[in-house]
Order: structure tokens, then C-alpha cells, then sequence
């Protein structure tokens, strides 16, 4: 560094810190990954490489049900979550200022502000009462929960594009004498289109990860991937927990990062 | 035809906000803009002149009052119903776009058919020099580039009036001059009525037909560059438009007894009492001490600028006057500081102002 200035890497015991942290926080994580590869049983002594565990987890007709559920319910709650978003956005960014606008914005945050639990016990507590007064047990439950609590981590990438975002663009379509649906359409929505995806993207990951909320909504026999891993566990422990772990680590990995290119600053 | 008028605003009146925390923005502004004409709204930043020029594009509407386009009234058009186009100063080009998908847009929007939206934009692009741009993305242009595109997009639907929102503020001192060029020939070429908004006075004064001159939600004058320069309706005009030496003095037979002692003719008739002399400083003549009418002065400091020399001088009651004198041609001025000198005015230079 050409200059004097102040640096936090030159403090005494930074790289001390910054390692413990990373430590802390990786080396778990590595542990899980190599040990889904062990050829043994236990998660102690290393017996070999192998896919073994791999290949239970994916035969094994429980797993493959969970997981189709964990799929089928966090597509469905992206999609419910991210529309919501982008008209909430819109609503709190594409409108002139009304009484309760910034209140609006923050509770539509109520997700990131109440804690897991008491949102899934008054979950638990409001679904019991809807499953005895209309005898439906289905998904629909799950797939609303999760759209619910999915809704901030969309809506605030969405947000975040759409405030950024140039006004004098949309009100230079409307001078060229589109109408407001043709400037929202040809307009905004494409500037918007990378914001939307990543914003599905976060929603997505969200729910595939839920355990809290899933627990204590769903019917018997609806297992989720998280919720049947921990099911899973308190039996005692099964290397192919491992595998489904590292699996499900590489698909969070993969659309964060995608989440992370789609949200740089661009232009 | 040449009396036609574009575009009208009747006392139009812009408030933002509400209550205490309310400012006013226009303050019954009033004006016709002729078909044809290249006219500027020329003013510091907040006189309100970008407002005017948000109100006649439909961004905004007036708090009261009326706008009216070829003498229908559209002030309660949103801006999609209106035809005019504006050129913004940030250019608010789609980024998402090409270049030739900018400038079809309006025409698009229109619902023009295909091979109209096509060849207009063909041409549009060959008016300003970038037809082998079309395929371009607007990130890929230099800023002059993205400003001729922005002037493409607008004009393209052949719009009434062409609004221009400081279009030349964001390129440096060379492309700026060269655009100044380029848009008197758009104009020129194309007929269409400009409303130009700057806060620079040289480029009102170069490019335009008639200037309104604003200042704090008012228009303080209206006229052609040259009699808004030489005949200012009052101190602030004065002031802003070009360098100007106020002297203060009083009125006297015949002219203004200035401060100094001195008195000055001046033509015309004003009101008797308290006024500000005016005269810009190249009509201050520099001469030696004890001329005939001549007001005794200081040289006080002189700096050099190429075609010109500034002599600052004082007066016999402290008043500072400047003057702009041409360099000779060879050799010094012949100026010294703290020379004693007469100080005479060109013949109707001298006016008087309101404050």
C-alpha cells in the first residue's frame, strides 16, 4: 500500500481471528463433505473413498419422495413469493407517497423480524384449526407457509433493483407515448427481469433449507428432505445423511452464486 | 405560420408539497412559444425553469393554471398523450436496447407499421451521423454518441415541440460547442419548435431565437439573445447574462449623478430617485487622466487573457469598474497600476436599472 493509511490487517492478531473465524465455519462443513464419501459406516476413521452413500440415499424410495416434495414445495412457494414481491416493490417504489409507505415496507418484512418459532407455533396452532374445519391435509399448507416466509428475501433484492433504478427511463417511455402497461412492460419489467430471478432464486433456497416451519406444519406423511434428515438423525446417525447434505450444500452453493452475478452492480 | 404559437403556459403555478414544508416552484408564469423557434429557458438551478419544461412534457402537472399545445389545451393529457418528445438531461436511454430499438421506440409505441418504424429510424440515424451505430448497445457509445442518440429517439416521431432538458451538460467544452453546431442544423433541418432549458448563459446567447430569462419560479424577461444582453430589464438579468459593472447614483437633468460626482447620460425616461447604472465592460474606455467628460479612476490591477485585457479600476467613491479592452497587437497596454486615468462610457451603453 503506497500510503500511510489506516489498515485493519495490520492490527495484532488479525490473521489469528480471521483464521479461527474461517476455521469455525468451514471445517465442519469439509468434515460432512469428506466423510460422505467414506466407504464405512462411522464418521471417525476414514475407510476408503466410495459413492456408496450416494447411491443409498438416491435408491432409497423415502429420500426420493422427500425430495421430490422439497422441490415441489419450494418451486411453488418461489413463484407465489417472488409475484407478491414484485408487486409489493412496485407498490412501495412506482407509487407517489401515501400515508403508512415506509410502515408498508417494513411490515411486509415481518418473516425476517418474528423468530422462526413462534411464527411456526401460531402456524401450527391457526393450520390445526383449518385442517378440522375444512378436512383438507395437503401440501397447499406447507407451500403457503413457505411462500410466506419467503416473501422478504425476495422482495428485497426487487426493491433494492427497483430504487436504484433510473425513474427518468419509465419516464422517457411514457414521453415516447407508451402507455403505462407498455412502459411497465417494455420498460420495467425487462430492467427488472434480473432482480426478479435473483430475488426467486434466494426464495427458493429459503424454503429448501426450512426445517422450523415445515416441522410444525406439516400433515403426517409430508416429509420434506430437511425434516426427514432429522427424522433420520434421531435415530442415530446414517452416512447417506451426509451425502443428501452435501447435495443439497451444492445446489444452495450454485444458485446463491448465481443469485450474487445476478444482483452485481451492472451499467 | 410564423406567428403561429407551439406551445402556451397561462398562469401556470407549480407547488411542491404540502403545508410548511411546501415551495413554490413556478409562481404564475405565463408564456407563447412560436412555431419554429429555437427558445431557451435560461435561469440559475431552482428558478424553475426545468419545472416549466416537466410541465409541458406531462411529468408534472400544474398546481393551477393551463398548458396549452397548437391551442388545444392538454394540461390534464398524461404525457403519453401529448406530442412532444424530450430530450433528458441524463439521456434515459433503455439499456436493455439497441441503438435503432431506442430510436424506434416512439414510433412503436405509436403503433407505426414495420417498415415505417424501420426507415424512419434509418433516417433518423443518418441526421445524426450514427447509422453505422444501429446495432450497437448504448453501452457501447462515448457520451457525445448517447447524447446524438437521445436527440434520434425524440425527434424520430416527429414530435411538435422537442423539449431539451440541459442536453449538453454532461459532455465536456469541445463536444459541447460542437453539439451547440448540431442542434441549430437539427432544428434548421427539421422545422421543429425547441425548447431548450440551460443554466448557461453563452450557450442561450449562441443558439437561441428568444431566451426567457427565470429566476425563483419567475420569468424576469423575454427577448432576443441581443436585447436581453444590451438592454436587461433589471439587475439580476443584468448580472446573470454576461459581466456587469453596477454603478449606483442618482437621477439628475439629463442623466445619473453617480456617487462618484460624476453624471452620466443616459436615454430614456425613468423614475426620479435611488438607480443602478449598468454597462458591461467592453464598453468601458480606458483614457488618459483629464479627458473632456471623462470620469476620473485608478488602475487598480489588469490581467491579461489573449484577445482581451481586463483593467480593473476605482472610482473617486470606491465603486470597482471593469474593463475589457483588446489586446494590442504587439507589445503592452500601456496599462500601470495605481495610474491615474479617465474612465468614459460608449454612447448608450449605460443603463438604468431597477433593483
Amino acid at each position: 500500500m503506497a500510503n500511510a493509511s489506516f489498515s485493519a490487517s495490520r492490527l495484532p492478531g488479525f490473521s489469528t481471528i480471521a483464521t479461527i473465524v474461517f476455521v469455525m465455519l468451514y471445517a465442519p462443513i469439509v468434515t460432512l463433505v469428506v466423510y460422505s464419501f467414506n466407504a464405512g459406516k462411522t464418521v471417525t476413521a476414514w475407510e476408503g473413498f466410495s459413492w456408496r452413500w450416494y447411491q443409498q440415499a438416491w435408491t432409497n424410495d423415502i429420500v426420493q419422495d422427500a425430495a421430490l416434495r422439497s422441490l415441489t414445495v419450494a418451486t411453488c412457494a418461489m413463484l407465489i413469493a417472488t409475484t407478491v414481491a414484485t408487486l409489493a416493490a412496485l407498490g412501495t417504489t412506482r407509487t407517489g407517497p401515501f400515508a403508512g409507505k415506509t410502515l408498508i415496507s417494513v411490515m411486509i418484512n415481518q418473516p425476517l423480524l418474528v423468530p422462526d418459532i413462534v411464527t411456526a407455533i401460531s402456524l401450527l396452532i391457526f393450520v390445526a384449526a383449518l385442517k378440522v374445519a375444512t378436512g383438507y391435509q395437503g401440501l397447499a399448507y406447507l407451500i403457503v407457509a413457505h411462500a410466506a416466509f419467503c416473501i422478504p428475501f425476495a422482495y428485497l433484492p426487487i426493491k433494492a433493483r427497483l430504487e436504484s433504478m433510473d425513474l427518468s427511463l419509465e419516464n422517457a417511455a411514457a414521453d415516447l407515448y407508451a402507455s403505462p402497461m407498455q412502459t411497465f412492460r417494455r420498460v420495467t419489467l425487462p430492467l427488472l427481469a434480473p432482480a426478479i430471478i435473483a430475488g426467486g432464486m434466494l426464495a427458493f433456497v429459503i424454503s429448501l433449507d426450512d426445517v422450523v416451519i415445515t416441522s410444525f406444519v406439516k400433515s403426517g406423511g409430508q416429509d420434506t428432505l430437511p425434516t426427514y434428515m432429522l427424522g433420520q438423525l434421531r435415530r442415530g446417525t446414517e452416512p447417506d445423511v451426509n451425502a443428501i447434505s452435501t447435495v443439497l450444500l451444492c445446489l444452495t452453493v450454485l444458485l446463491l452464486s448465481l443469485f450474487f452475478v445476478l444482483t452485481r452492480k451492472r451499467d | 405560420m410564423p406567428n403561429k404559437i407551439a406551445v402556451e403556459a397561462r398562469n401556470a403555478v407549480k407547488v411542491f408539497g404540502q403545508g410548511d414544508t411546501s415551495h413554490s416552484a413556478l409562481n404564475d408564469v405565463s408564456i407563447s412559444i412560436k412555431q419554429g423557434e429555437f427558445f431557451t429557458l435560461l435561469g440559475p438551478s431552482g428558478c424553475g425553469k426545468t419545472t416549466l419544461l416537466r410541465l409541458i412534457a406531462g411529468f408534472e402537472t400544474p398546481t393551477s393554471g393551463q398548458i396549452l399545445l397548437d391551442g388545444a389545451d392538454i394540461t390534464a393529457l398524461p404525457p403519453n398523450k401529448r406530442a412532444v418528445n424530450t430530450v433528458f438531461q441524463s439521456y434515459a436511454l433503455f439499456p436493455h436496447l439497441t441503438v435503432a430499438q431506442n430510436v424506434g421506440f416512439g414510433l412503436q409505441m405509436q403503433g407505426r407499421p414495420k417498415a415505417e418504424v424501420k426507415a424512419t429510424t434509418a433516417e433518423m440515424l443518418a441526421l445524426v451521423k450514427l447509422d453505422a451505430m444501429a446495432d450497437r448497445k448504448i453501452s457501447q457509445l462515448s457520451g457525445g454518441q448517447q447524447q446524438r442518440v437521445a436527440l434520434a429517439r425524440a425527434l424520430a416521431p416527429k414530435p411538435k415541440v422537442l423539449l431539451l432538458d440541459e442536453p449538453l451538460s454532461a459532455l465536456d467544452a469541445k463536444l459541447r460547442k460542437d453539439m451547440q453546431i448540431e442542434l441549430k442544423r437539427l432544428q434548421h433541418e427539421t422545422g421543429i419548435t425547441f425548447i431548450f432549458v440551460t443554466h448557461d448563459q453563452e450557450e442561450a446567447l449562441t443558439m437561441s431565437d428568444r431566451i426567457a430569462v427565470m429566476s425563483a419560479g419567475n420569468i424576469l424577461q423575454i427577448g432576443a439573445p441581443r436585447d436581453i444582453y444590451v438592454k436587461p430589464a433589471n439587475r439580476f438579468v443584468a448580472s446573470f447574462i454576461g459581466e456587469t459593472n453596477f454603478l449606483p447614483g442618482t437621477t439628475a437633468p439629463g442623466g445619473v449623478r453617480l456617487d462618484c460626482g460624476a453624471t452620466v447620460a443616459v436615454d430614456g425616461s425613468f423614475m426620479p430617485g435611488k438607480v443602478t447604472l449598468a454597462v458591461r465592460p467592453e464598453q468601458v474606455r480606458v483614457q488618459g487622466a483629464g479627458t473632456a467628460g471623462a470620469i476620473p479612476a485608478i488602475i487598480t490591477n489588469w490581467v491579461y487573457f489573449g484577445t482581451d485585457t481586463h483593467c480593473y479600476l476605482v472610482l473617486s467613491d470606491g465603486s470597482p469598474v471593469v474593463a475589457r479592452l483588446q489586446s494590442p497587437a504587439m507589445g503592452e497596454a500601456g496599462l500601470e497600476i495605481g495610474a491615474s486615468v479617465g474612465v468614459t462610457f460608449a454612447p448608450g451603453a449605460a443603463q438604468v436599472l431597477k433593483d
